[in-house]
Formats: structure tokens, C-alpha cells, sequence
């Protein structure tokens, strides 16, 4: 009596055979967690196959050499190529010694005890939120306005980096504190300076984390329309840019171009987005490439 | 008898610790790293300046309360109007539009890479998913414009040329991405030993995800939420390209309004003159953007903070 109630009062650990609502939910769910990335990468897909196959027959050699023009089947992205390329080359030259520079206050010397010092993290996290048509606005008011630069090359590359800044303190930083400190602990305990410590270890160290990240603000930089639009955009620059001329670059070209009401300027604006993401793959390539190619682990 | 040679004078000589002379051009390289990483500071007090400086002489001349209760935009027609509701029930009806894309998918594609994806699979799914990440933001315009409201109303969809909805849509997709690496990053944080204890319960994945991990990974779930409409909202060129330049309130979403940062950049583009109360809205409308923007943004590094206390 008393062992007959054993077996039958034990649970069933199998599932019973038949309709199973678990098993239904999970197969719903696992789709729409599908569905989630799937989405993402039929608009890609669509994106690049709209783009491709309304700019590529516009992609000749005389797009890329020819200045704008009025004349939709004259209209070339030169100056525009131009223009995206000497942003790259300032930005280069202003975004990573700033960047760097601060990042190496942060992680090397600056007290974390001190407000201020906490209070300039705070600050940098609050400018990486800030939306790029308000720096729009500061170059607007400071550079071209206050200073009265005009819209020039130089006043946009300005607002660029102080638009990515943020974005390249955080990549320098991590790659900054990805150098062990056992590292740094021997070059003190040989009597090296802090600062030598700092330029003969830890950052030839950090290079190839601070290029990488360097490189991907860039590519952020270089495809930014908004700011650009306040402190740049002109109808029509058929000649080459310079420094402290009127200039255009890629992504003002493609507004422009989409703005305009005739058919033929949207196929010149898909054949300059091919150009832009031509770029734009080159340069995360390149830091794809060096992550690969220079990355330590300790 | 004294062994010679050795002498006992009273204390050992201590070794020099110190450098001979102080090395000034260690100062000197600690200043100029602080005045690099001044920059930033300069450039937020830069950013407030000139907002608020034209912003309070716009003021001078609009009535302030006018201004954020005024339901007609019109700065540029006799007579002139400055209420604000329009811009901003225009860019709240894009981020809504936005974030019924990206609230879902941005979560559901987190899920799956944190808690169903094998390493592999993820090694893959978060590069590309970075690559849509990367793609500049006047190019989802050119499709929103081009591809997109076409598409919807070759569906059936009875949408105006610039409208919301077309516009919303592409940037909820925009900012899949976003929501989707933040959310996955906080769902990292939950350590495995919840998830462990929930499968030795017998529960399936479903339950795991849903009642374990996405809970425990919730304030980060939520920044992450933030972050994505505070993109949203400072969005411009997408918004600019196809949901039009015209300033109304409208809930219609096939039709055309105008947002905060796309007046903003349609009012630069051209030559206003400075000084002028066509220049200053520029900064009225900027100055509420931003207020908008640093509001979501304190809130979103304040939730980030708290996860990271819980578990790390």
C-alpha cells in the first residue's frame, strides 16, 4: 500500500507527449529575434542595391574630374572629392593629438579624487550626446559669424573635430588602459619620469588601439551632413577648395543634388553616395585591418 | 683592538631618492595634456554660449511663454508667428515613429545575440550590424526619399512626398544598431550564474531571457532606449531630406512636418542675416533642442551608471 504511493505521487520529469505551449512560445519568439536582425539587413541589402543600381551607370571618369553644374549631364563631384578628402587630412592632423592628448591626461596623470577631473568625464560623455546640428550652430555663431572666417574649409574641419573629439578620447582611453601596469611599474621602478613612462611605453604600446578608433571617427566625420550644412554649404564651387576658401564636400554634394527637383540629379547623387561609401569602406577596412594585423593581448 | 678599515660612524648614508634637479619639462608636459583635455570643457561653455546669448536677445523681442505655447510656426511671413509646438510635435512624432521600430528590434536583436547566438554566429552578426551602424546619415535620406516612400505607396499606403512616417520608419531602423549594442552590453553584465541557476530550474530559453536576463539588464535596456531617442530627436539630415520643411501640427503621419533640427539646418543653409530675428530663431530652436537632448542624455549615463554598480 504504502509503496505503491511512492512512484505514483513522483513528478514527471519528461514532457508529455502532445501539444507543447513552451515549445510554441520559444519557436515565436526565437522568429521575432530573428526577424529583429533579419530587418536590419534587408534594408542594408535594399539600401546598397537602390544606391548601386541607380548610381553606378553614372560613375565615370568624368564625374569624378568635372566641377557641378547646372546642366545635370555636365555635373561632375570633383571639388566635392576634394573637399572630403583635405576635411580627412585636417581632421587626421587636429582630432589625435587633442584626442590623444586628453586621453592621456585622463588615464595617466589626471587624480581621480579631484571633481574637476570627474567633472570633465562627465562633460565629455554629455558632449558625445550632443546632436551634430548644434555644433552646427557653434560653428555658425563662432567661426563664420563671430570670427567672420566665412564658410570655409578650415571653419568646418574645426567643428568636425570638435564634433568627433569625444568619440576618439574614449577609443585612445581604452586602448590606453588596455596597457598592463606591470608595464608602467617597471619603467618607474628603473627611475623613468612619468612622462617617460608614459612616451616610451605605454603609448607605442596603445598605437595600434588609438589608430583604430582614430580611424573609425573619421569615417563618422567624413559622411556628417548636419553641421556641415551651417557652416558650409554653397550652390555651386566648381573650383578646387582651399584652406580658407569656400568649399563643398561629399555629403553636402549628395543633399544638394537630392534637394533638386530633377530626376537625373537624384542618379548624380546615388553615383556620389557610391564614391562616399567607397571611402567609408576603405577607412574601416583599414582599421579593421590594423586591428587584426597590430592587436597585443597581455 | 680595532680591526682597520672599518669605521663606525653613527647612521648608514641614506641613498638619494630624488631627482638631482626637478624636471620642469615634466610640468610642462602635464600642462599642455590638461590644456588638451581643456578643450572640451572650452567647447561646452562654447556650445552654451552661443545658444543662449542670441537666444535671450530672440526673447527680448518674443514673449518667452509665446513662444513654447504658440501652436503657429511662421517666422518668415507678415504676420509672423514664433510658436514652437509645431517643431516639436513634428520631432516627437518622428521619434515616435522611430521608436515603435527600434523599442522592439533593437531589443529583440540584442536578445538574440547576447542569449541565442553561438560565439560564431555573434563574431559575425556584430560587425555587419556595425556596418549599418557606419552608413552616413544622408544616405538613409536619399532612401527614405527614393526608395522608401515610393515603396509604401506602391503598398498602398497613401503618403504625401516628405511625410513622417516614411521618414520615422528609416531612422528606428537607423538606430537598431544602437539600442541593439548598448541593450547587448548590459545583458553581458548579467553574470552567468543567474542564467545558470534559471536553466538548472528547468526553465526554457524564452524564460530565461525574458524573466532573467532582460529584468536583470534592465536600466540598461532603458538607457539604452534614451540614447536611441535622443538621436532621434537631434536627427537632422534624414528628417531635412524626407519629411518635408513644412512647420504644422499634424498626427496624420502621411503627411508632411517640419522638425526642431531640420528647421534649424533649412534656416542655416541659406544667408540670413546676422542679427537678424530670422538669425536668432536658428538659436531659439537650438537652445530647446538642446535642452531636450541633455535631458535624455544625463538620464541615459545615470541608468548606464547603475548597472555597472550592480554587477561589476
Amino acid at each position: 500500500m504504502s509503496a505503491a504511493t511512492g512512484t505514483a505521487g513522483a513528478p514527471s520529469i519528461d514532457h508529455k507527449p502532445g501539444f507543447d505551449r513552451d515549445r510554441l512560445v520559444g519557436w515565436i519568439f526565437g522568429g521575432f529575434l530573428a526577424f529583429s536582425l533579419v530587418i536590419s539587413f534587408v534594408v542594408l541589402g535594399a539600401l546598397l542595391y537602390d544606391v548601386f543600381s541607380k548610381g553606378i551607370g553614372e560613375l565615370t571618369w568624368d564625374f569624378l574630374t568635372r566641377p557641378p553644374s547646372s546642366l545635370p549631364e555636365r555635373a561632375g563631384a570633383r571639388p566635392a572629392i576634394l573637399g572630403t578628402i583635405y576635411l580627412m587630412l585636417l581632421l587626421i592632423a587636429l582630432t589625435v593629438p587633442i584626442g590623444v592628448g586628453t586621453a592621456v591626461y585622463l588615464e595617466e596623470y589626471a587624480n581621480r579624487e579631484r571633481w574637476y577631473n570627474r567633472w570633465l568625464e562627465v562633460n565629455i560623455q554629455n558632449l558625445a550626446g550632443v546632436p551634430s546640428i548644434v555644433y552646427g550652430i557653434l560653428g555658425l555663431a563662432f567661426l563664420v559669424r563671430g570670427l567672420n572666417l566665412g564658410r570655409v574649409l578650415l571653419a568646418g574641419a574645426l567643428i568636425l573635430t570638435l564634433l568627433v573629439l569625444p568619440t576618439v578620447i574614449v577609443a585612445s582611453r581604452e586602448a590606453l588602459r588596455a596597457v598592463p601596469d606591470t608595464i608602467r611599474q617597471g619603467a618607474f621602478a628603473l627611475g623613468a619620469t612619468r612622462w617617460q613612462v608614459v612616451s616610451r611605453q605605454v603609448l607605442p604600446a596603445a598605437i595600434p588601439g588609438i589608430a583604430t578608433g582614430s580611424i573609425l571617427a573619421l569615417a563618422r566625420a567624413i559622411g556628417e551632413t548636419a553641421p556641415l550644412l551651417l557652416v558650409g554649404a554653397l550652390a555651386f564651387i566648381s573650383f578646387n577648395p582651399t584652406l580658407l576658401g569656400d568649399f563643398t564636400a561629399l555629403p553636402i554634394q549628395i543633399f544638394q543634388w537630392i534637394s533638386k527637383p530633377q530626376e537625373e540629379f537624384r542618379l548624380k547623387a546615388a553615383a556620389a553616395i557610391i564614391v562616399l561609401l567607397a571611402l567609408l569602406l576603405v577607412l574601416n577596412g583599414f582599421a579593421v585591418w590594423l586591428r587584426h594585423r597590430y592587436q597585443k593581448r597581455w | 683592538m680595532a680591526t682597520p678599515g672599518i669605521i663606525h660612524s653613527g647612521a648608514p648614508p641614506q641613498p638619494r631618492l630624488q631627482a638631482r634637479s626637478r624636471r620642469h619639462s615634466e610640468t610642462v608636459v602635464k600642462v599642455v595634456l590638461l590644456a588638451c583635455a581643456a578643450i572640451s570643457v572650452v567647447t561646452t561653455v562654447g556650445i552654451v554660449i552661443a545658444l543662449l546669448l542670441p537666444a535671450i536677445e530672440f526673447f527680448r523681442e518674443i514673449n518667452f511663454i509665446d513662444f513654447i505655447t504658440g501652436t503657429r510656426w511662421a517666422p518668415l511671413f507678415t504676420p509672423s508667428s514664433f510658436g514652437v509646438l509645431p517643431l516639436v510635435t513634428g520631432t516627437l512624432a518622428l521619434t515616435f515613429w522611430a521608436a515603435l521600430v527600434f523599442i522592439p528590434f533593437g531589443l529583440g536583436a540584442a536578445i538574440f545575440m547576447s542569449e541565442y547566438a553561438s560565439p560564431r554566429v555573434r563574431g559575425v552578426l556584430k560587425p555587419s550590424l556595425e556596418v549599418l551602424a557606419g552608413i552616413p546619415t544622408v544616405v538613409f535620406g536619399f532612401f527614405a526619399l527614393v526608395f522608401f516612400t515610393p515603396l509604401l505607396r506602391d503598398i498602398g499606403v497613401g503618403v504625401e512626398v516628405f511625410n513622417v512616417l516614411s521618414a520615422g520608419l528609416i531612422i528606428g531602423v537607423m538606430l537598431i544598431p544602437t539600442v541593439a549594442s548598448v541593450s547587448e552590453d548590459a545583458m553581458a553584465a548579467v553574470p552567468g550564474d543567474l542564467r545558470a541557476g534559471a536553466y538548472a530550474l528547468g526553465a526554457t530559453r524564452f524564460k530565461v531571457s525574458t524573466r532573467v536576463v532582460v529584468p536583470a539588464a534592465f536600466s540598461g535596456i532603458i538607457a539604452s532606449y534614451i540614447l536611441a531617442i535622443s538621436r532621434a530627436i537631434g536627427e537632422t539630415v534624414i528628417a531635412l531630406i524626407a519629411a518635408g520643411t513644412l512647420a504644422q501640427i499634424v498626427f496624420d503621419p502621411t503627411r508632411q512636418s517640419e522638425t526642431m533640427a531640420a528647421f534649424i539646418a533649412a534656416t542655416g543653409i541659406g544667408d540670413v542675416p546676422t542679427g537678424s530675428i530670422e538669425y536668432k530663431t536658428i538659436f531659439a530652436v537650438g537652445l530647446t533642442l538642446f535642452v531636450f537632448t541633455l535631458v535624455m542624455n544625463i538620464l541615459s549615463i545615470r541608468l548606464v551608471r547603475k548597472y555597472r554598480e550592480v554587477y561589476e
